[in-house]
């Protein structure tokens, strides 16, 4: 790998710490960064991990916004640590904080587990027909044609970095909400032409802490690194919602 | 011993106020306060006018209070900027599919327009008419 060139250029990084053998609350502490053109917030923190101050912790992993992983608030803004870069913000001050409305475990890593929880909750996975009425693989394949892929697709392409429950107020005012990400991964099978589990999912849909918990904000779809869109997905599902409450009303189960 | 202890930060009572994003947000949903009492204005003016001429002339003498009218202007503002919000988040919310693809965001929102629009000159026609 080339040497970036150094330019002496140096930008000041805010980050918001938090050690919990020894704070009580988070505190910021400012670091000074060698500026380059391509370098991003990932590799800034990077830098400062392993010439300014080692103690730092951040998660990450594959640095090319697959893996989901490194997720923090930049100004505010939640964003991919390896998808933003320092010449969008240059000279101006960046300020790094964990991602918001998650507990912070340790400076910038956040407990996901409530996140996790959720993204279980929904089933995620293909419903057959019928239990035991499974297809036999000597069947062969289940087919689909690419109108009936394109109509789920765009959904199952979440990374699960939880940006977009940091951009959601509604999940930061009470995390009882299913939130975005989960019931995006909800209408991905909803709407797989492969899957039967819609009434079994209907019922977490029609929560108030399903789909009605959103108020159509539509920061998550703006802050998703990976445009899939879960406020669409949610407000589809206010429709099948309100279509189920409506069927509902003249067929008594 | 686990030495965890997450923290939990409170969301500050001004969250809306930091984010240009979420101040639009407050805005448009801040905006049916303001259609709520245009419409009891209204409401009101239609039970004068099940009163009798006299009633329903005193109702229309109280429109023309400057507060009246700026509380008007306002309400009109912020309906038309609920719509126009409204009219660019609607795509999200419809799923039509035609020849194995979906309406394209531009076809429904113009759909929306052209609705408002042709409704607009309905209502101006029966009032006027």
């Amino acid at each position: 790998m080339s040497k970036p060139v150094e330019t002496g250029q140096i930008i000041d990084i805010d980050i918001l710490r938090y050690r919990p053998e020894e704070d009580k609350k988070p505190f910021t502490q400012t670091f000074e960064v060698p500026y380059t053109e391509d370098m991003s917030i990932l590799e800034a923190l990077q830098h400062i991990k392993d010439h300014l101050d080692s103690t730092i912790s951040f998660r990450w992993s594959c640095r090319m916004a697959i893996c989901g992983s490194c997720g923090l608030m930049v100004n505010g803004v939640p964003k991919l640590g390896c998808k933003a870069f320092l010449r969008d913000y240059y000279p101006k001050k960046i300020s790094l904080e964990p991602l918001a409305n998650f507990p912070i475990e340790r400076d910038l890593v956040v407990v996901m587990d409530d996140f996790i929880k959720k993204l279980e909750e929904i089933k995620p996975y293909i419903i057959p027909e019928k239990t035991g009425d499974k297809k036999c693989l000597s069947e062969g394949p289940h087919k689909q044609t690419p109108e009936q892929m394109a109509k789920y697709k765009q959904f199952s392409m979440c990374i699960n970095c939880g940006l977009c429950y940091a951009a959601c107020p509604q999940y930061g005012l009470d995390n009882k909400f299913t939130g975005p990400a989960a019931l995006a991964l909800l209408a991905r099978y909803n709407r797989d032409s492969r899957d039967f589990g819609e009434a079994q999912r209907m019922k977490i849909v029609n929560q108030e802490e399903g789909v009605w918990g959103c108020t159509f904000v539509g920061y998550c779809s703006v802050v998703c690194p990976k445009g899939v869109d879960p406020a669409a997905a949610i407000q589809l599902l206010k429709v099948e919602s309100s279509k189920d409450y409506l069927i509902g009303m003249f067929k008594p189960e | 011993m686990s030495k965890r202890k997450p923290y939990t930060r409170e969301l500050p009572s001004d969250w809306w106020m930091k984010q240009l994003f979420y101040t639009k947000y407050m805005i448009r949903e801040g905006s049916s306060v303001f259609i709520t009492l245009y419409s009891l204005i209204l409401a009101w003016g239609v039970l004068r006018l099940s009163q009798g001429e006299v009633a329903f002339n005193g109702w229309m003498a109280s429109l023309q209070n400057p507060l009246m009218i700026i509380l008007h202007l306002i309400a009109l503002a912020l309906a038309l900027y609920h719509t126009i919000t409204w009219f660019s988040l609607a795509p999200k919310a419809v799923d039509l599919w035609i020849k194995g693809k979906r309406l394209d965001d531009k076809v429904i929102i113009s759909g929306h327009y052209a609705t408002f629009i042709i409704a607009t000159i309905l209502c101006l026609l029966i009032i006027t008419l």
